[in-house]
This record gives C-alpha cells, sequence and structure tokens, in this order.
C-alpha cells in the first residue's frame, strides 16, 4: 500500500514486523493449554472405541472395567441419554440428509474408532486399563468404504434411505455442450485427492467441571470459546446452566476445533452425570483415527478453448466421500461456486455429490474448497502444454484485470479490488523465468529434470454473509491506570492475534504496544463471536477494534479538550501523550485523562458519562477477496521418485499488512500444508475399513527437510474493509497444491506424466514414469 | 503395579518421588513436577514436543520411564531463561518468528539448547538435522531454518 497507515494517521506498529507478544510465555514452557489445566478432584476420560467399521452392538459388558479400582464410572449411550444433546453442524447444509448424531453409539458402530464407552477413572493410565477391560459383542456387517462402493452401497445410516448426503449442480445449459463441441481445443484432467488429517500438535481435548451457581466452566482447545459456549448451550440446552468457556493457549486446529464434536459434548454430558471434574485428552492414535478428516475427492473438469486460447466453457464434475458423521457432510457448494476463480469464464456447468461412508467424519480443513484452484490451476498447466503456448501467457489472456473488475462470477460473488495479474507477473519476474528454462535444458542435457510450477487463485475470505460469521465484536477500554485492555471476539491458535489486534489499538490511540493487552480466551467477558474460521480475523475482528478504539480517542481528545478549554480538533495522541497542538504547557497523559474519566468526573464535559470504555461490533463486507500467485522450482530424481523443492515464491495480496511476519508465517503454514498434502500425507484404509495411517510413522507430514525457505513479494491493495485488509488464513493451502503439482508434471513432461491422483509419492511417481513411457 | 522411590533434579531443583515403573517421565515432568512445558504431541517418539535434556542430551520424554532418570539432571524449557533474559535459542526463535501456536515450541528450544551449550560448535546442517526430528504444523518451519543459520554462524542473540 501506497499513503502512510490504513489508519489514517502516522503508523507506529501497524506494517511493522513487531515481535509478537504471546512468544515469551510460549518459548518458556509457561504457556496454558488444555493439558496444562488440573482442577480440583478432576478425573480422566479414555474411550472405548469399536475395532470395526460396520456392525449392531449386541452387548457391552462393563463389569470389569467398573470394578477396577480407581475407575468411578463407566458410561454407555444408554447413560448419556439422561442429558440428550444435539449433536450438530455449526454450519448447516439447506438439503442435506443428515443422520442423527449421537456421542456414543449405542445400537450399531459405523466406522473404525465410533465411540462406545468412556471410561472415568483417577488417572488416564487406570482409564485406558479399564477401557480394554470392557467386552462389547458386535455382530460384524460389510462397510462401505470408498467413494465407488458408497455410491449405491450399503446405507451406512440405516434411517437414511441410501449414502447420498447432498447434491447441487448448476442448471443443465445446453450452450455448455455448444461450446465444447466448437471448440478449437478442449482440455480434460482428473484429480483425485485422498484423505488428509488435520494434525494440529495439541490434539482435541477437554476438561468440564460441574456446574455451580449455574454456570459450567469448560476448559476447551478451540478455535474460538464464544463458539463452544453458544454451542453447548444449544446442545444441551440445559434451563438452569450455562457454559463458560476458556481457551487460552490452543497448540494449532486448521478447522478441527471450529466446533465441539460427539466426544467433547459425551464429556460434558459425563461430567453432569458424574458430578466431577472429567478431563479428556486425544491421544494421537485418536487424533488420527477418530477426530474428523478431510479431503477425499474425485473431481473431473474439462475445458474449452478457442483458437486464441481463450476459455469458452468450464465443465465439472465433483464427489466426495465425506464418512460417517462429520460437522462438514455437504457437496462442496462454496468449491463449485469458486471454480472459475480469477478467469474470464463465459460457460460453466458442475455437478457435485457427497456420500456417506463407513469411515471417520470430515470436518472443515484449511481452505475447505481448494480443490477448485488444484482442479483449475492444474489444467490450465495441461492446457497450455496441449496447445503449446506458455503457461503464463494462457493465464494473462483469461484473468481478470483491474479493469474488469468489480466483476460479478457465476455464483454471484464479486472479484474486487484484487491483482491476480499482477501478482502473476511479480513472481515470474522475481524467478526469472527465462533463466529458469535455460537451467532447465542445461540440467535435462544432464539426464536432470527440473519443472516450473505456477498457480494463481483469488481467496473468498472473512465469509460475513450472515450466521455466526456474521460479525464481531470489540470492547476496549483505558483502565484507570493508563493500561489498555481490549477484549475481542477474536482468537488466537497460533495465529497471532493477540499481538496483530495490539498494534491496531496502539496506533489507533496512540499509546505505546506493551500497554495495550489482548483478551480473546473467555466466553464470560466480550461478545460473541466465531474466532478462527474463514480468513476474517483481521478483517471483522480487526475492523471492530480499529473503531471501538477509535470512539476511546474520540473520548480521550474531548475530556482533554474539556480539562484545557481547547477545541477537540487540537488535541492529539502520541506515545501515551496527549497534547494541545501549539501549546506546550497544556499536555497530560492518557493515564491523567483516565483519571478524571474515572475518579473526577466533574470535571467531564457535560452528560459525558465517567470510565473510558467503548465497544463496536463490526459486519464486514460479507466477502473480501484476497489474491496470489505462487511459483516453485523442483527437481525429480527419475530414478527413485523422489522430489526436492529447489524454490518457492509467493507474491500476495491480503491488503495494507497488520505485521508482515504474521502474514508470512499464516502463508508458510499453509505452503507447508500443501506440500504435505501432495507429497506425503495419506489417510487410508484397507478393505475392510481399517484406517492404515495411525501413527506419525505412516502419517507424514512435512519436516524442516521438506519446505523450502519461501520468497515472498507482497502487494497492498486496500479492500473495502474497515483498515482495507483481506483475510490470509487459508491461502497458502490453497494454492501450494497446484503449484508443487505443476512444477512436478513440468518435470516430468518428457515422460507425458499425467499423474493426478494425490499424493505424488515416489512409488507413484515412478510407476506413471513407467506408464508415460521413454523421455521424449 | 510395582512403585519405585526415584531422586530426580529438575531445573537444578532435587525432586524425590515414588512412582509407578510405568509412568513416562514426560506424564511424570507435567503432573508430578508442573514442568507443564513439556508437552506431548504423539506418545511414540516422532513429533519431538516433548523433548528435554537428560544429563545434558536431547530425549524424547515419552520415549522414557521416570525411573530410568533416577538420579539424572533432567531440564526442560521452564529452566533455560536466566530470570528475564532468554536463552540465546529462546531470543532467536523470538526474534525469527520462529513459532506459531507454540505446542512443538519447547521441544525444539530444548534440542537446539541442547546442541548449542553441548560440547563443540554445531553448524548450521547439524542444527538444520536436528530440527528434522520436530514436527511443527504451523510455520512451515520459516523462522527454525532462519535460527539454525544464525545459530550456526555462532550468533548468541
Amino acid at each position: 500500500m501506497t499513503g502512510g497507515s490504513p489508519l489514517g494517521g502516522a503508523a507506529r506498529f501497524v506494517g511493522e514486523r513487531v515481535p509478537r507478544k504471546e512468544d515469551r510465555r510460549l518459548l518458556t514452557g509457561a504457556g496454558s493449554y488444555v493439558d496444562d489445566i488440573s482442577v480440583p478432584g478432576m478425573t480422566h476420560c479414555a474411550f472405548v472405541r469399536s475395532p470395526i467399521a460396520k456392525g449392531q452392538i449386541r452387548s457391552i459388558d462393563v463389569a470389569a472395567a467398573r470394578a477396577l479400582p480407581g475407575v468411578h464410572a463407566v458410561y454407555i449411550g444408554a447413560d448419556l441419554a439422561r442429558y440428550p444433546a444435539n449433536v450438530t453442524p455449526v454450519y448447516v447444509t439447506p438439503g442435506a440428509n443428515e443422520p442423527t448424531v449421537l456421542p456414543l453409539a449405542s445400537t450399531d458402530v459405523r466406522y473404525v474408532g465410533d465411540p462406545v464407552a468412556m471410561v472415568i477413572a483417577d488417572t488416564r493410565y487406570i482409564a485406558e486399563d479399564a477401557a480394554a477391560l470392557v467386552i462389547v459383542d458386535y455382530a460384524v456387517e460389510t462397510p462401505v468404504i470408498t467413494l465407488d462402493a458408497a455410491i449405491g452401497g450399503a446405507a451406512v445410516h440405516p434411517e437414511l434411505s441410501d449414502n447420498l448426503v447432498h447434491h447441487v449442480a448448476s442448471p443443465d445449459d445446453p450452450a455448455v455442450d455448444v461450446a465444447f463441441e466448437r471448440a478449437a481445443h478442449v482440455v480434460t484432467g482428473r484429480i483425485t485427492h485422498q484423505r488428509q488429517a488435520h494434525v494440529p500438535m495439541e490434539t482435541r481435548g477437554i476438561v468440564a467441571v460441574p456446574p455451580t451457581g449455574g454456570e459450567m466452566l469448560l476448559y476447551a482447545a478451540s478455535q474460538g470459546p464464544h463458539m463452544v459456549a453458544r454451542y453447548m448451550d444449544l446442545a444441551f440446552a440445559l434451563p438452569d446452566i450455562r457454559f463458560r468457556v476458556i481457551s487460552r493457549d490452543v497448540g494449532g486446529a486448521f478447522g478441527l476445533k471450529v466446533q465441539p464434536w460427539r466426544e467433547e459434548v459425551a464429556v460434558v454430558a459425563a461430567t453432569l452425570l458424574l458430578g466431577r471434574p472429567i478431563k479428556w485428552i486425544e491421544d494421537r492414535l485418536e487424533n488420527l483415527t477418530s477426530s474428523c478428516q478431510a479431503r477425499d475427492q474425485d473431481c473431473s473438469i474439462r475445458m474449452a478453448f478457442d483458437a486464441d486460447a481463450k476459455i469458452l466453457a468450464l465443465d465439472v464434475d465433483y464427489r466426495n466421500n465425506v464418512g460417517a458423521y462429520g460437522p462438514n457432510s455437504n457437496a462442496n457448494s462454496l468449491a463449485m461456486m469458486m471454480m472459475p476463480g480469477p478467469y474470464k469464464v463465459p460457460l460453466y456447468r458442475f455437478k457435485a455429490e457427497a456420500y456417506y461412508s463407513n469411515t471417520v467424519g470430515q470436518a472443515a480443513y484449511r481452505g475447505p474448497w481448494a480443490i477448485e484452484s488444484l482442479a483449475r490451476e492444474t489444467l490450465l498447466e495441461k492446457a497450455a502444454r496441449q496447445i503449446g503456448i506458455d503457461p503464463i501467457e494462457l493465464r494473462r489472456r483469461n484473468l481478470i484485470t483491474a479493469e474488469d473488475q468489480p466483476f460479478s462470477m457465476h455464483s454471484g460473488f464479486v472479484i474486487d479490488r484484487t491483482t491476480t495479474r499482477e501478482t502473476m507477473e511479480q513472481s515470474a519476474r522475481h524467478l526469472d523465468v527465462a533463466a529458469f528454462r535455460r537451467d532447465q535444458a542445461a540440467a535435462r542435457a544432464e539426464g536432470r529434470h527440473l519443472g516450473l510450477g505456477f498457480a494463481v487463485y483469488v481467496e473468498p475470505t472473512t465469509m460475513a454473509f450472515g450466521g455466526v460469521l456474521a460479525s464481531d465484536v470489540a470492547n476496549v477500554r483505558i483502565e484507570p491506570t493508563g493500561k489498555i485492555t481490549a477484549t475481542v471476539s477474536t482468537h488466537s491458535q497460533g495465529h497471532g492475534t493477540e499481538t496483530t489486534m495490539a498494534q491496531l489499538v496502539a496506533d489507533t490511540l496512540g499509546v505505546a504496544i506493551d500497554d495495550v493487552t489482548i483478551k480473546e480466551d473467555d466466553s464470560s467477558s466480550g461478545g460473541f463471536g466465531p474466532g478462527a474460521g474463514g480468513s476474517r480475523q483481521a478483517v471483522s475482528g480487526g475492523g471492530a477494534t480499529i473503531r471501538a478504539t477509535r470512539k476511546l480517542a474520540e473520548k480521550v481528545r474531548a475530556i482533554a479538550a474539556h480539562a484545557f478549554n481547547a477545541s477537540v480538533d487540537s488535541v492529539t495522541i502520541e506515545s501515551g501523550v496527549v497534547r494541545v497542538a501549539g501549546v506546550q504547557e497544556m499536555t497530560s497523559s492518557v493515564r491523567e485523562i483516565a483519571e478524571i474519566a474515572y475518579y473526577a468526573p466533574d470535571r467531564l464535559p457535560p452528560d459525558m458519562e465517567p470510565g473510558l470504555e467503548e465497544r463496536s461490533r463490526y459486519r464486514p463486507p460479507p466477502i473480501v477477496f484476497s489474491n496470489a500467485a505462487h511459483a516453485c522450482v523442483v527437481e525429480v530424481d527419475i530414478e527413485t521418485g523422489k522430489v526436492a523443492i529447489l524454490r518457492w515464491i509467493a507474491s500476495e495480496d491480503c491488503g495494507p499488512l497488520i505485521n508482515p511476519a504474521v502474514v508470512e508465517g499464516q502463508i508458510a503454514g499453509g505452503v507447508a500444508q500443501g506440500i504435505g498434502g501432495v507429497l506425503f500425507e495419506q489417510i487410508s484404509y484397507d478393505p475392510d475399513g481399517n484406517p492404515v495411517a495411525v501413527t506419525f510413522k505412516d502419517y507424514l507430514i512435512p519436516t524442516a527437510h521438506d519446505v523450502p525457505e519461501i520468497e515472498f513479494l507482497h502487494i497492498e491493495t486496500a479492500s473495502h474493509s474497515e483498515g482495507g485488509f483481506k483475510g490470509v488464513g487459508e491461502g497458502g493451502a490453497i494454492i501450494a497444491p497446484p503449484t508443487l503439482v505443476n512444477a512436478i508434471a513440468d518435470a516430468l513432461a518428457p515422460f507425458g506424466v499425467d499423474a493426478m491422483a494425490l499424493p505424488l509419492s515416489p512409488p507413484r511417481l515412478l510407476r506413471a514414469m513407467m506408464e508415460g513411457g521413454q523421455p521424449r | 503395579m510395582s512403585e519405585h522411590a526415584i531422586s530426580v533434579t529438575i531445573n537444578d531443583r532435587p525432586i524425590r518421588a515414588t512412582v509407578e515403573a510405568r509412568l513416562t517421565l514426560s506424564d511424570f515432568l507435567r503432573t508430578r513436577a508442573n514442568c507443564t512445558g513439556v508437552h506431548v504431541g504423539c506418545e511414540h517418539g516422532v513429533c519431538g514436543a516433548c523433548t528435554v535434556t537428560v544429563d545434558g542430551r536431547a530425549v524424547r520424554s515419552c520415549l522414557m520411564l521416570a525411573v530410568q532418570a533416577d538420579g539424572c539432571e533432567v531440564g526442560t524449557a521452564e529452566g533455560l531463561a536466566k530470570g528475564e533474559r532468554l536463552h540465546p535459542v529462546q531470543q532467536a526463535m523470538r526474534e525469527e518468528y520462529g513459532l506459531q501456536c507454540g505446542f512443538c515450541t519447547p521441544g525444539v528450544v530444548m534440542t537446539l539448547a541442547s546442541l548449542v551449550d553441548g560440547e563443540g560448535t554445531p553448524d548450521e546442517a547439524a542444527l538444520k538435522d536436528a530440527l528434522g526430528g520436530h514436527l511443527c504444523r504451523c510455520t512451515g518451519y520459516q523462522g527454525m531454518l532462519k535460527v539454525a543459520r544464525r545459530l550456526g554462524a555462532g550468533e548468541r542473540p
């Protein structure tokens, strides 16, 4: 951005790489994660889980488990029914065919890991001992595991007629068929995206304390304490009890902790039954087998081009496997809406279907709609090869430009103030494509296979259409001591909002950042907001924070003006000092003004309320588009199939940067997860539905040796939001996969490889090379 | 369950306790010694979040039993800073934004500190190799790689 601070005045902290306020406690082991919570009388929970993917429960024998010393209770579904809970998705999908979700399976089990009983004991060790003594007799049935098996297969949920969860389709426009018939070029592709797990380093967890005085206290690993409190209030609908949720430090989430699910609800019900605090901390085995998962998609895509390589039509057929029970059981309408991306696509047709299977359910995972960028951007590179045109030039001919905006997509989303073309050109210049092509040719002459991949996208952020994402709130106060406390409905699971929101407060008010404390960990203070989710905290929480702080600054100036008998316009606040312009003796501190506001109401302007506290609830623009172009260079070892990433360039536009280090951190983390998805990560099941990636030795996430140092480039185009910010939380994970897949395809172009089943593991690449034939 | 009396020095403070043979060192440190900075991320020795030093060497405390630490000096992230002054590894991590959620962080810090404070002077490659034994889901390791470069070049911020 040019022209100073997004806040309008002089910026001291916004735009700077301010060190994070949260880091000191996290570096010294002084963080407070849910497993660090200990309350008097606390007991520990372990779940008994189904070892089969499908079957009827004939009987559950808990006698031996109950008899074990140190065991307080063993509960099955019938026990928890005393506190019935409505386990539902936070984000409702209209028209979805949804089963009743119970905390514990009662009549039958529907995936390996389905919880059937829970043991409460003095220690987790004893709880696990006892869990092993629970005997469940199952009548085993044949499960449906894969997408193909689920379609038309035995119903996962007997109460529903079939496995089709949800389907969406565009109106059938015959013009699409005509376009394909008349096209100069038709390019087709198919992507099968494996199932992935979120795997935050901290698993799920909850500590529930029995209610006292009408309040039930929960400590939870969450993406926002207000969301969890609201969820439990609605789920249990207990007339005399309201939930309070504390969520201090959270060790990553990525969508998994947006809302409580079956186990957390079961722990709350068990706490109500037992009358003692219960802690449940998911272990990694549970996390990889029973926490909700993501992706598992099959996407066929084709595009028609005219003789000038301009897109005429896009046609997409998409299916996904959503498992048994998950809060994200839908046909991914957003992916369909975003599929045309930042391109001029005259005609568009899609069909999308989601199916249940006897596997663990799905939850939103960083960029839940990301398949659109993967399918589209890989197809464009394939089109460039097929048509015989440079992939950058192909995009140049089809991207929407500054002149085209605001640009209305088929979905009705309006893309505005984005710079996809500019980021693409910037990344290409930075990389020096011509020089790379020379290096690539020289390497190939030596038998080495280098490849370059590009990808371009727009990201719909903020998502404040309505529902829980509609708004955020900030309550900002100057304490009588002159220190500032802002309670914001944002929440960090690593996002650094404790720092970025403090930067906004400090600059808007004109104080030192060290004097600002951000509170976002307790549902009993501040007001409702969804926390993290939808790449929105800078936009929505940031907007609320700026507006509330601005009101506060105006009040400080009004009090000072009254005290000094000066005009409000002449009062400035800078570095905590309140001054009347041109009058040196008329100087005060924020603290002195606060003392007047709280302790000397007679010195306030007439009719002004005492105190210094302001709030603002901000409804941001319903959708704020950010954008980026990424480029990466790989070398593929054709003997081993191993991919080495040599360079990675990220050129992005998320509007004015509050803290470049935080923005880059978000992008880098997303890129790493994207790299994991392309090269390593795979949740898979054997034909009986047994999960086969159940430890970190089987489910491989990228290490420090797998992620290159990313070269960041920024373009800062302000959006219409307060402060001009745009979301940036999910983009890296969306755009990294096509970038990397394209680079690998470029490296292996001599083999004619068109391998699009992820992950592109060494054996799979070797097989694809063999099938593709000798280098041409 | 057999019980064993052990004596362990944790961050320079001696602690005596009676523990079950099966109690892991990580659970002992967290629940009996109040070192909740020891984070348990996988309980199978892969993620590295629970890394502490035992007699100066980095170990995964989830793969060691508390009884095996009898008579040993154990160091955790809680004991690394000298008052207000962060350990050079912690300071470098802070300056390079080497953390986001902070869950893997204490383990990373202990591994790097054990190398920096140990015999010899580890270079960037050695430190990066050691980072390969830690899983982080947030940062893409960007800050940690910069930390390895600075510490490997002899910087001690």
